[in-house]
């Protein structure tokens, strides 16, 4: 009875089974064909190259990675500044009213990313609502050209997103024990001085957490820069789904998503090493305090 | 000795949250390097007095003085003085010099100074061996001192601690209480505590107010307070009164089975009212001599060994609750007493004090 399974063991087979039939084979099945070349009609060609690799460094679409890269911490930055800020102002709520404010944050979460993105089209259109907004303040010139630029698919993905980083920043903000803040006022801070040495480095792991989120879903986008965006290879995830669906070269396909993938995962260790950091301090400090 | 001189003056200060009056029109002078407690049950307003002078409650109405100075709306940041919380709230990302250094690098000194400070203090207050060290490897008794440490070292003109050792268990506490008496006394510092805990009151205040329902009740030294309390809520807050209702006549007063109670009536009592005669358990003694002017005989319920003393319970004709009776061990040593013995006690008419119903 050496090697009898333990409960937890048991309890994880569901959900390791569930990630190694829809994660992992289906990743390593994309991660092998990109280790193949495009037929010349089509289809794939069973001979190993890895010139596919070589062509995501070609300026053209290493252009496009850094295009998405900057789209996409762009969102970030703004959705962080948002995200805190309204957390702050639900952590800062009276208790009994911070859920209430909570569930209006998260409120479009319940509606189809589809529509809440086609909402944006009918805000930014040519004849959209902001047009007849300034049309009714008396503006007459040429409609301002909001949609398909890269502006609006950077708010559309800020409006998605941005109810993680409400969520995840409230978390800590709402833990965060008051006399904190009132100590610091004591030793004679002023308000800016408290926030900037007590109250931002104690949140953010909430600030790290919400960011991740954002730029790891923006980056790897093509709802969002397709409908907003209009353009053709606007960010990277457009430029994946046209290799497989217009463009038919699936191993180039494959081989962009997998750097898209090493790209995303990258950004998880840096924070989950982060986290661990942080963690691993308190783990000593409980630790020594023993001792 | 040189008169006092007075550091703070609270003026008619009152402090209403919506409907809730919180503090009711309160008046009190703190003198230079006095250690100050305000006492009082939990709502009597201690806690939100601490507040507006450390600058986080603003008064409805009345002023703070401090040096003659009102600062009633000077924010905490600007004020010279400061408060040590009952959390603590010790910076959980900074060591134990960092969370010290906090206050001295608001001031902007040059950092040799906050250096040399620093080191001083944490050297007083004996936590040099933990000043790398985070807040959460500390024990409570060494959060404790980093926290006392933090608020001492900007040399505030006034020190305020909220229920500063509530979180430290009942061994810790005593000493803790000696502790801290020593070091006002060695920074020189006015220090104003707040407590609900009338012995550590006792223990620690050169003077204490008692506090009730947002009003002070009396303001005084420890002995004045425990000997002559103000009114019966006092006497009965602060240690361990017996009280014998009853009715007031010339020389004293006559309980419900007739028995004549003799003390000290005070004027505002006329003869026929309602009152209540009280003593302190310490100041009753087991078979007294034959002059003993109020004595009374009853049956001891309980008995209750405390080391140093023993408490019995004794069940008389004077009052419905049994009266408590403190002898200390040598005396009951000599003539042991046991549960269901009859016993007479006997008190002085100096001892008894008498307050309206």
């Amino acid at each position: 009875m050496k090697h009898q399974p333990s409960r937890s063991s048991l309890l994880m087979a569901p959900a390791l089974v569930w990630l190694t039939a829809l994660m992992v084979v289906p990743c390593a099945l994309v991660l092998a064909l990109a280790f193949f070349r495009r037929g010349i009609y089509g289809g794939i060609e069973y001979t190993f190259t890895l010139e596919n690799f070589g062509l995501v460094f070609d300026p053209l679409y290493a252009g496009i990675f850094l295009k998405s890269a900057r789209i996409a911490g762009t969102a970030t930055l703004i959705a962080v500044v948002i995200g805190y800020a309204a957390a702050y102002a639900i952590a800062a709520a009276p208790r009994r009213w911070q859920p209430v404010f909570l569930f209006f944050a998260v409120l479009p979460f319940w509606s189809n990313y589809l529509i809440r993105t086609y909402a944006w089209i009918v805000l930014l259109n040519r004849e959209g609502l902001i047009t007849q907004l300034l049309r009714w303040f008396g503006y007459t010139g040429d409609p301002p050209s909001m949609l398909y630029t890269e502006g609006a698919v950077i708010a559309g993905l800020v409006y998605n997103y941005l109810p993680f980083v409400i969520l995840a920043c409230y978390a800590p903000l709402s833990r965060l024990n008051p006399e904190l803040a009132e100590a610091s006022r004591d030793l004679g801070a002023s308000a800016m001085t408290t926030f900037r040495r007590v109250i931002l480095p104690l949140t953010v792991p909430g600030i790290a957490a919400g960011a991740v989120f954002v730029f790891v879903l923006s980056i790897g986008n093509f709802v969002t820069p397709a409908l907003l965006g209009g353009g053709r290879f606007q960010m990277i995830g457009n430029l994946v789904y046209d290799q497989f669906l217009t463009a038919n070269d699936w191993p180039f396909g494959a081989a962009l998503a997998m750097a898209l993938i090493a790209i995303m995962l990258l950004v998880l260790m840096a924070q989950a090493l982060l986290a661990d950091r942080a963690s691993g301090h308190a783990a000593q400090a409980a630790g020594s305090a023993d001792g | 000795m040189s008169e006092p001189r007075t550091l703070l003056a609270i003026d008619h200060v009152s402090k209403n949250f919506g409907r809730v009056t919180a503090v009711d029109g309160i008046s009190l002078d703190i003198r230079e390097n006095e250690f100050f407690a305000l006492l009082g049950p939990s709502g009597c307003g201690k806690t939100t007095l601490l507040r507006m002078l450390a600058g986080f409650e603003t008064p409805s109405d009345g002023r703070i003085l401090l040096d003659g100075k009102d600062i009633a709306r000077t924010p905490p940041n600007k004020r010279p003085v400061n408060l040590m919380f009952q959390s603590y709230a010790l910076f959980p990302h900074m060591s134990v010099r960092a969370n010290v250094s906090y206050g001295l690098e608001m001031d902007r000194l040059p950092a040799k100074e906050i250096r040399s400070r620093v080191d001083a203090i944490l050297t007083t207050t004996e936590l040099v061996p933990f000043a790398d060290r985070k807040p959460e490897q500390l024990s409570g008794g060494q959060k404790q001192r980093v926290a006392l440490a933090r608020a001492l070292v900007k040399r505030p003109r006034l020190l305020l601690l909220d229920e500063p050792l509530g979180a430290l268990d009942k061994k810790l506490r005593g000493a803790m209480q000696l502790e801290l008496k020593r070091l006002q006394h060695e920074v020189g510092i006015t220090f104003v505590i707040v407590t609900h805990d009338q012995e550590e009151s006792l223990v620690m205040a050169d003077r204490m107010a008692v506090l009730r329902d947002g009003k002070l009740l009396q303001c005084d030294t420890p002995h004045t307070i425990y000997e002559h309390p103000a009114d019966r809520f006092v006497a009965d807050f602060i240690g361990v009164m017996n009280f014998v209702p009853g009715k007031v006549v010339a020389d004293g007063v006559v309980a419900a089975n007739g028995a004549r109670i003799a003390g000290k009536v005070p004027a505002a009592l006329s003869p026929g009212t309602s009152a209540v005669a009280s003593v302190r358990p310490e100041r009753i003694r087991l078979f007294p001599e034959a002059q003993t002017a109020n004595r009374t005989t009853g049956t001891v319920e309980a008995l209750a060994y405390h080391g140093l003393d023993l408490q019995l319970h004794v069940r008389t004709p004077l009052s419905p609750k049994p009266f408590l009776v403190r002898v200390t061990s040598d005396a009951a040593d000599r003539r042991p007493v046991s549960s269901g013995d009859q016993v007479e006690l006997g008190w002085d008419p100096a001892d008894v004090r008498i307050f309206a119903e």
